[in-house]
């Protein structure tokens, strides 16, 4: 009776196994697409496009790049020919127009050139000026004239004017940050002496001494500020004349200009010699215009210090937990529960950890510490407000579910017998968990680890109530005592994905930047769980064989 | 199950003929106070205890007396009134059909049972005099006395050396010198030295599972015990390995007491000086490895050694 011929239940084993190669196949594939539109999408915001000067059938003429292109709709009892297009020009001067974009139908368009005299200014302030460079002046005195001799004496003096700049940046940053970081600080201490009810003569007496340290300190302030009172003077002391291409004419000081370009010159390699250039601006520099130009340095640097702080919050105490509900506690209905009450943490919406961490963290324990240890600064508060130290704690709390099971797991993985052999010679259970067990279960434990900081990188809702803002002063580490401050209130990738997209004035320059931004938080994210992996494959390399 | 619900079963054991050592038997039962639930005076059975150096000229100095041992796993009754001698640097093997009890026994000897929940002891087992069970007792220091070797070979994720020196870590050995000699003289006295000296920072993980049992076996001598408790420590092994650790063995009884779990009857007879062959819990018969394999004494001996059952 038995054939060798494949049964039919095989044959749906088969169709059972495709299916479920199909389901894998198809994550994948939507996994590809997401990054390819970040890619496409994101990828465009660095390459300079040509400028195309566009003379209208009305007689308007319009400098400017093409930014996109859609088939034209038809209106109601309206015939549009099928291959009829809109483009949507980027025409920057919003200084002079109040725009950066119009849309403008591909027929009305009479004719089109891309002149090589060109420029596109990358400026400090009002986004791109698309256009022609007329004159080049310092004060009366003239100093080139005509396109080409302005574009000859521009280079160097700009560059000129970008160590200029970076000299005053570096005054800001440097000198007259501390002086003012100081002055600040004895005022505090000033506030201090009077909360401390000493005696009325040695009251006095110190107060005279904070004052006369104050008013050295201010004296310095006023010699740092006239300083850079000319530096600034200096920098704004060269103009540029430009003309847009409907002539209307507009100075510009030369120190307020990023970066000039005259796109229709260009080559591939100068493209690409670019493109780097402002990728690197992009990663490495400060936001511009409420962030919808520059970079988003601090944004990165807020998203992985408090990665870093959460992680460092979360491991110790994720671990210790899963040590003694797996090693120490009696396997009971007692620990069934906590384990099931852990798990369904891990489900709360997040946004209630950012309540929670608003009302514990913020308001009780900030709200003590400046109390007991700020009170000269009340009622300005320095950790009963939002800052990187409760965003850090919050989502550690959102993420401690997370390790507690990967480590139990990883500890359940050790076998019995390798905690026997140690037991066996001698060692208490203390030492064996500790010796053994541990560094056993690390790679499981590393795993945890990885996860809870892919989930906190992402997460955004939470942090919008305990420290995440849209623009901070500065970053929370720097060259003032203490150098981390963990009060600090920190830009977060995800936020500034949420604020440029979708709370920025000008969507359509930002759309791209979201995507860039979107691109460069997985990048970070990868970049950080990579590396937690490469140490997670060193350890089980160390170990091979082990069972976790 | 209660002790006393066993003794009927006891007293069908020894209602064998009594054996002409019976006269001496009274003598080393005086110091066990007779425990309450059990029928104290008819639990004298005449193998295991009669092996005394009194009567056995050949057995010399004993380390651990095992004195009416019984066990409970909850409710269920593993091991039944246990006596035995276990002689000084000689190899002692358990043999005996699988479930008997042989490695509930063997965990006894260094209290490895006290993990697991629901385990109830009652006699006691002396070593060098006095009783592992007493409370005063501090079950480390046993445990580093009474080393262990498993059945499956259990190196800690950790390096060779790492693996040799962590019992010396543990009781406070910390310079690195004197170490390094410890680790060198346990890898030899485990004949694995020349084999991985050129390789001590290697994952212990990574060697072949007879270097790894011999490892542990190195492990276990690093922190030089008196007594070291085998169990099965050849069965996941292919017989030329078998064979080095069979020949380890023998060279190991110089220093140390050993006491070896084992299913395999030919390991038994080639290396232990005594056995004792156990089952569903009962020690049936014990004695000098050669008598009890050409002469048992006992029915279930000879059946179980000559193959007819178990």
């Amino acid at each position: 009776m038995s054939s060798i011929q494949k049964p039919s239940r095989d044959r749906l084993g088969d169709s059972l196994t495709a299916l479920c190669g199909g389901a894998l196949a198809l994550n994948l594939l939507l996994i590809l697409a997401l990054l390819g539109l970040l890619l496409a999408n994101g990828g465009g915001y660095f390459w300079q496009k040509p400028l195309e000067e566009l003379t209208l059938a009305d007689g308007r003429v319009l400098l400017g790049e093409i930014h996109d292109r859609k088939p034209v709709a038809a209106r109601a009892g309206e015939t549009v020919a099928p291959e009829a297009q809109r483009i949507q020009l980027k025409v920057g001067n919003r200084d002079l127009d109040g725009i950066d974009f119009l849309w403008l139908d591909e027929s009305e368009i009479v004719s089109r050139s891309r002149p090589l005299d060109t420029v596109v200014l990358e400026r400090l302030e009002w986004g791109n000026f698309y256009g022609r460079m007329v004159e080049l002046r310092r004060g009366s005195e003239l100093l080139a004239a005509g396109p080409e001799e302005v574009w000859k004496a521009f280079g160097p003096l700009h560059e000129e004017k970008l160590r200029e700049r970076e000299a005053i940046r570096k005054l800001e940053k440097g000198p007259i940050g501390d002086v003012n970081h100081a002055i600040e600080r004895l005022r505090l201490e000033r506030r201090k002496v009077a909360l401390a009810r000493l005696p009325a003569a040695a009251e006095e007496a110190r107060l005279a001494g904070l004052e006369a340290a104050e008013r050295e300190r201010e004296a310095e302030y006023e010699a740092l500020a006239e300083r850079l009172f000319s530096l600034r003077a200096a920098l704004d002391a060269e103009v540029v004349l430009l003309e847009a291409a409907d002539g209307r004419r507009k100075e510009l000081p030369v120190g307020a200009v990023v970066r000039a370009l005259r796109p229709n010159t260009f080559g591939f390699l100068d493209k690409l010699a670019l493109n780097a250039s402002r990728l690197g601006e992009f990663v490495f520099d400060d936001p511009r215009e409420s962030n919808t130009e520059g970079g988003i340095f601090p944004a990165i640097f807020g998203t992985v210090m408090m990665v870093f702080l959460m992680s460092f919050a979360v491991v110790p105490f994720g671990v210790l937990a899963a040590l003694y509900l797996r090693e120490y506690a009696k396997q009971g209905p007692l620990v069934r529960a906590v384990r099931i009450a852990v798990n369904n943490l891990a489900g709360v919406p997040s946004i209630v950890f950012g309540v929670f961490g608003l009302g514990f963290f913020v308001y009780l324990v900030g709200g003590s510490i400046d109390r007991l240890f700020y009170p000269e600064a009340l009622p300005t508060p320095t950790f009963g407000t939002g800052g990187i130290l409760w965003g850090a704690l919050t989502l550690a709390l959102l993420t401690v579910p997370v390790v507690i099971v990967a480590t139990e797991e990883g500890l359940a993985a050790v076998p019995r017998i390798v905690r026997e052999g140690s037991l066996a010679l001698g060692a208490t259970k203390f030492e064996t968990t500790f010796k053994v067990v541990l560094p056993a279960a690390a790679p499981g434990i590393l795993t945890g680890m990885i996860l809870a900081m892919a989930r906190a990188a992402g997460e955004v809702a939470p942090l919008m109530i305990v420290g995440m803002v849209k623009l901070a002063p500065a970053l929370p580490v720097d060259g003032n005592f203490p150098f981390v401050h963990l009060e600090r209130k920190f830009m977060h990738l995800g936020f500034h994905i949420y604020d440029v997209g979708f709370q920025s004035p000008n969507v359509d320059a930002t759309k791209p930047l979201v995507f860039a931004t979107a691109l460069l938080l997985i990048a970070v994210v990868t970049t950080m769980n990579l590396v937690a992996i490469a140490i997670r494959n060193h350890l089980r390399r160390k170990y091979a064989g082990s069972a976790v | 199950m209660s002790p006393t619900s066993t003794a009927p079963r006891e007293s069908e054991m020894i209602s064998e003929p009594t054996s002409p050592e019976s006269p001496h038997l009274a003598a080393p039962a005086a110091p066990i106070p007779p425990a309450p639930a059990a029928p104290a005076a008819a639990t004298r059975p005449e193998e295991g205890w009669p092996i005394d150096p009194a009567l056995d000229p050949r057995m010399g100095e004993t380390i651990l007396e095992i004195e009416r041992l019984s066990l409970w796993y909850g409710a269920k009754q593993a091991l039944h009134e246990i006596w035995m001698r276990i002689p000084k640097r000689q190899i002692t093997a358990y043999i005996g059909p699988s479930g008997c009890g042989k490695s509930t026994l063997l965990r006894c000897i260094n209290r490895l049972n006290d993990l697991i929940d629901e385990v109830r002891v009652e006699g006691r087992i002396r070593f060098e005099g006095s009783d592992i069970f007493d409370p005063r007792t501090d079950v480390n220091s046993l445990r580093k006395r009474i080393g262990m070797v498993f059945q499956k070979s259990n190196p800690f994720p950790k390096s060779i050396y790492e693996n040799v020196a962590y019992g010396c870590r543990i009781h406070g050995i910390e310079r690195k010198r004197e170490l390094d000699e410890i680790v060198e003289r346990s890898l030899r006295g485990a004949a694995l030295w020349d084999e991985v000296k050129d390789r001590l920072d290697e994952s212990a993980l990574g060697m072949s599972g007879g270097q790894q049992q011999r490892l542990c076996i190195a492990r276990a001598i690093a922190v030089e015990p008196e007594v070291i408790l085998l169990d099965e420590p050849c069965s996941a092994l292919d017989p030329i390995a078998t064979a080095k650790i069979e020949e380890l063995m023998v060279d190991l009884k110089e220093r140390y007491t050993l006491v070896i779990v084992t299913h395999n009857m030919q390991q038994a007879s080639r290396v232990s000086d005594y056995t004792a062959f156990m089952y569903l819990g009962e020690m049936v018969e014990y004695a000098p490895t050669q008598d009890l394999f050409l002469n048992p004494r006992k029915k279930q001996t000879e059946d179980y050694i000559t193959g007819r059952f178990g």
